[in-house]
């Protein structure tokens, strides 16, 4: 049998066949590695409900919703500049989608700096890992595991974005990896709405 | 569709509206905090808010609606069955509490 009959053939459409699920292989490892992101949020945020159902002496020590509120508030704005930033690039503005992206990510930045400023916060009145004023000290990992986890994702996706938007404006990256580099900040974005309730509101001081 | 496609036909309005409507349910979130109900109810109040968000999110802002069906049903039912899969343990935080002499 010829290349041509292997190739052509009706018995190798594994060879010839498109990519999975009819997306680039590239966009595919974005899902993939967010669905395993998503277990790996989620399996701190059930340690996190374990630990909090299994201790009575639990801390609510957030007197003020204004700081977490803030931070909510820029990091959905976020997800909207990338969503510009793309729709940019897929219509060929490239001035507009570096400029939108580079808007992303300072909204990561200032999210970032106010979520060090509320830590700084905590540790002056006492919080550690492992010990606080307020209750069981398993509050302290929690929050720090938990929180720091979200805050080195949107971390890693600020240099992402800075080193990608750099690269689509030199003309090395397309706007199809823009696009999967807004996979993983809008993923940032959705872990955050799961954080927000569990970790701060439902620890607020009443 | 692909998702190229799906940026042109579907104007930047949408997704304003779909931002609108994350930032109300998260204000919603904020809303319920300060509601004078007990914690589980606040706690199931707050998730399903949150699964609302994350699904707009999902389907609008990372475009799963307008990628194949095919990689659609994949993410929800592998991710679903993994989070299900971590249920397992919340009887035992509860025997924990009314079992361990230190927890009284």
């Amino acid at each position: 049998m010829s290349h041509a009959d292997m190739t052509m053939g009706g018995h190798t459409t594994g060879l010839t066949a498109g990519p999975a699920f009819s997306v680039p292989a590239k966009k595919l490892a974005m899902w993939l590695f967010i669905i395993a992101d998503t277990a790996t949020f989620a399996a701190c945020l059930l340690a996190y409900g374990f630990l909090r159902n299994a201790t009575p002496n639990w801390p609510r020590p957030f007197h003020s919703i204004t700081n977490v509120a803030i931070m909510t508030l820029i990091l959905i704005t976020s997800s909207l500049t990338m969503l510009l930033g793309v729709r940019a690039a897929h219509a060929g503005n490239k001035s507009a989608a570096l400029r939108w992206t580079f808007i992303t990510a300072a909204a990561g930045i200032l999210f970032a700096l106010l979520h060090i400023r509320e830590w700084f916060g905590l540790i002056d009145e006492g919080m550690r890992m492992f010990q606080n004023p307020w209750g069981s000290g398993l509050f302290g990992a929690s929050f720090f595991s938990i929180t720091g986890l979200h805050l080195t994702h949107v971390t890693g996706g600020v240099i992402a974005l800075i080193a990608v938007g750099i690269r689509y404006n030199s003309g090395r990256y397309r706007a199809d990896d823009l696009e999967i580099l807004g996979l993983y900040w809008h993923f940032v974005d959705l872990v955050w709405m799961f954080v927000v309730p569990l970790v701060y509101l439902l620890n607020l001081a009443h | 569709m692909t998702t190229a496609e799906g940026h042109k036909s579907s104007g930047i309005g949408r997704d304003v509206v779909i931002y609108i409507c994350i930032l109300a349910l998260a204000g919603l979130q904020f809303v319920i905090a300060y509601q004078n109900i007990d914690a589980s109810q606040m706690f199931v109040r707050m998730l399903i808010v949150a699964v609302i968000e994350a699904g707009l999110a999902l389907l609008f802002f990372m475009h799963l609606w307008t990628e194949s069906r095919s990689l659609m049903w994949f993410v929800l039912i592998f991710t679903v069955f993994v989070l299900l899969a971590m249920q397992y343990g919340w009887t035992d935080s509860f025997r924990l509490l009314g079992g361990a002499p230190w927890a009284k």
